[in-house]
């Protein structure tokens, strides 16, 4: 019966091409806008890291001094160089990171090209495995390495090819900064979005090409980015002992039960650093997992909300519109509905018949709003914002504007098709 | 087949109770021609629809093929209506962007039918008016009278027991309204039940049995008075 309903449709649309066009287009933009928005927020709040999103916990302390102190107030985002390695040490946690963004010059050893910035990552040895770094060659460093700050380095697969024109690296030598590390694993592409680990580097920003131990970072002095916050006079910011916050410290704690276990020893630790004269204010710590940390951050940015919502709205305006071209188009039908009825279709078959209608409206508008979202993700990518190279449909989206298409075009056509199973099939029977 | 008792229908709105029916009874048996007649207003069409489940009564009893109609929800009406009933309506009624082949189809295709079936059934019926060959025609394309022998066509594709046909021959110049009634009766010959409404003398003189119906009140004028059975009230006011 389905597929009779599919050919009634299909006559049904033919005969009446303005009409069926005004709605097909009205369904088209309407699909069109809202995905175009909706692909954007989709990104933009994606779990950058599915799977172990839940166990991910981005550490707070704050080892500030006593003046402006007001309880219960936020601590600051990063840690400081003793904290950081404090806790790295302590080994609390399945796995600790401590690491902070930088930037590095690279000196290629291949004729003809000229030395280039590249960004990179100053960080310690849990950072693969607890991120789930996929590695085309080689492997990461190890904790020893960390601790004895060994000339060693990770690359992007892209600079791998750019410096060797190969991802067959591992074993040879990268020039930077006048020092010389030497490459023990290359990483295939991986550019979590948003940047969680650190958001006050880009946080959608590109991709990071060069990974260093923290220790031997500081070692070589390699140059750091980012932001980074002192409470008082230090000639050396970056120093152990500086009164200021620039790292970034997470913990990788399975289950709940980790994680309480884990804040406690932050606090324990907090009070240990007041006890010490280090910390002047009461213990004041904040564990959160990704999900959370990105929902307080507020990365995704108040207008792709707001255009969201604008989006929607115009939806519902192109669906009420459709209601009313299919409430005419149905109802102009009343006589075949009737005879119809006549010759043994229930209401429900009616209804059912005047449904598949609306929803092959839907089908054909979801291809032309597929098309137009993907227009607007093209007008989306020519903006001048860090995430608008993002704005690309992927399948799940490509779904859901199918189904958004055909679900909004159902509902639209529930009214209309009820109407239409309600004619009277006596009335429009009677002979002139 | 149709047995009726004490039917009555009544269309309100606010300000207005409009009675199309009194109190009719009549019972049509097998392989019966009868000729519902009487004048404009007068109730006929509103029996007709009452009698091919197409409005509901408002009162009184209603046996079909012997199944209460009133016990039915729409599904079991809508089915009996397919399975029992064919329908010929004045203007034809053809769905006009399908062909005649479709057209036929219409009430097959909710009967559930395989495709051979519905096929075997369309073509039979189809010969049966002598259409088959423009089968692939569109109601457009062809006269009043070859228009409504499309519509018997598709009445009687299912093999019902019982034709109700409305006003057949209304739009019809005489030539081809007798070549319908001659369809009809043939029909009727092989025995399906034929309830006709009509205005038309000639065409009531044709049938077996006349109903003569007037402000909502039946009368039987024919040879069996026993199966028109109006009640005493409606009687004295018809009389």
């Amino acid at each position: 019966m389905f597929t009779y309903y599919l050919d009634l449709a299909l006559r049904s649309l033919r005969r009446n091409r303005a009409l069926t066009a005004l709605m097909i287009v009205a369904i088209a933009f309407g699909v069109g806008a809202s995905m175009t928005t909706l692909t954007v927020l989709h990104v933009l709040s994606a779990d950058p890291i599915p799977g172990k999103s839940g166990d991910l916990y981005m550490v707070q302390l704050d080892p500030r001094q006593a003046r402006g102190f007001i309880p219960g107030e936020e601590p600051p985002d990063q840690v400081t160089r003793s904290d950081g390695e404090a806790l790295l040490r302590a080994g609390k946690a399945e796995r600790q990171v401590v690491m902070t963004s930088g930037e590095a010059a690279i000196e290629p050893a291949r004729a003809g090209l000229l030395p280039f910035f590249i960004e990179g990552r100053w960080t310690s040895a849990d950072f693969f495995p607890m991120f789930g770094v996929p590695f085309v060659a080689g492997a990461p460093w190890t904790r020893d390495d960390d601790d004895r700050a060994a000339r060693v380095a990770v690359i992007a697969r892209a600079l791998a090819d750019k410096l060797f024109g190969t991802t067959d690296v591992v074993g040879r030598t990268l020039r930077t900064e006048s020092s010389e590390l030497r490459i023990i694993g290359v990483i295939d592409t991986w550019r979590p979005t948003p940047h969680f680990y650190d958001l006050h580097s880009q946080v959608y920003g590109r991709e990071e090409q060069i990974f260093v131990p923290f220790s031997t970072s500081r070692e070589l002095k390699l140059p750091r980015s980012g932001s980074q916050d002192c409470w008082d006079e230090s000639p050396d910011p970056l120093a152990l002992g500086a009164p200021c916050v620039w790292l970034q410290f997470w913990a990788e704690l399975p289950g709940k039960a980790r994680a309480d276990a884990y804040r406690d020893f932050l606090f324990q630790y907090s009070l240990e650093q007041q006890r010490a004269g280090r910390f002047a204010r009461p213990p004041n710590v904040r564990l959160r997992d990704v999900r959370q940390w990105l929902a307080f951050s507020e990365v995704v940015p108040d207008d792709a909300r707001l255009q969201t919502w604008i989006a929607i709205g115009f939806l519902v305006v192109c669906l009420i519109n459709t209601v009313g071209l299919l409430l005419t188009k149905f109802l102009r039908r009343s006589s075949e509905i009737g005879v119809r009825r006549a010759l043994g279709a229930s209401k429900r078959s009616i209804f059912v018949q005047l449904l598949v209608e609306a929803g092959m409206i839907g089908v054909v508008g979801g291809a032309l709003g597929l098309l137009l979202a993907w227009l607007g993700l093209w007008a989306v990518r020519h903006q001048p914002a860090d995430y608008a190279p993002l704005a690309r449909l992927d399948l799940p989206m490509l779904v859901a504007t199918f189904g958004l298409a055909v679900a909004a075009s159902l509902i639209a056509g529930l009214l209309p098709a009820w109407r239409g199973c309600q004619v009277t099939p006596a009335i429009q029977l009677k002979s002139p | 087949m149709l047995h009726m008792k004490d039917v009555s229908k009544v269309y309100r709105t606010e300000m207005v109770e409009t009675h199309a029916l009194r109190d009719l009874s009549l019972i049509v048996g097998e392989g019966e021609f009868v000729a519902v007649t009487g004048p404009s207003g007068s109730g006929k069409t509103t029996f007709l629809n009452i009698a091919g489940l197409l409005e509901e009564l408002t009162g009184g009893e209603y046996l079909l093929d012997g199944v209460d109609i009133r016990m039915l929800d729409d599904r079991a009406r809508s089915r009996l209506r397919n399975e029992k009933l064919g329908f010929v309506f004045q203007s034809f009624n053809l769905i006009p962007d399908l062909d005649l082949f479709d057209n036929v189809d219409v009430p097959l295709r909710y009967r559930g039918l395989s495709r051979g079936d519905r096929r075997k059934r369309i073509e039979g019926a189809l010969e049966r008016v002598g259409l088959a060959s423009r089968a692939r025609h569109y109601p457009s394309e062809l006269s009043g009278g070859q228009q409504q022998r499309v519509a018997i066509a598709r009445a009687i594709a299912g093999g019902p027991k019982l034709l109700l046909a409305d006003e057949p021959t209304g739009n019809l110049d005489s030539q081809m309204a007798r070549e319908v009634m001659q369809l009809l009766e043939e029909l009727n010959a092989q025995g399906t039940i034929i309830v006709i409404v009509t205005h038309d003398p000639e065409i009531a003189a044709r049938a077996q049995r006349n109903v003569h119906i007037v402000d909502g009140v039946a009368t039987d004028l024919s040879r069996a008075p026993a199966l028109v059975r109006p009640t005493r009230a409606a009687a004295q006011t018809s009389l």
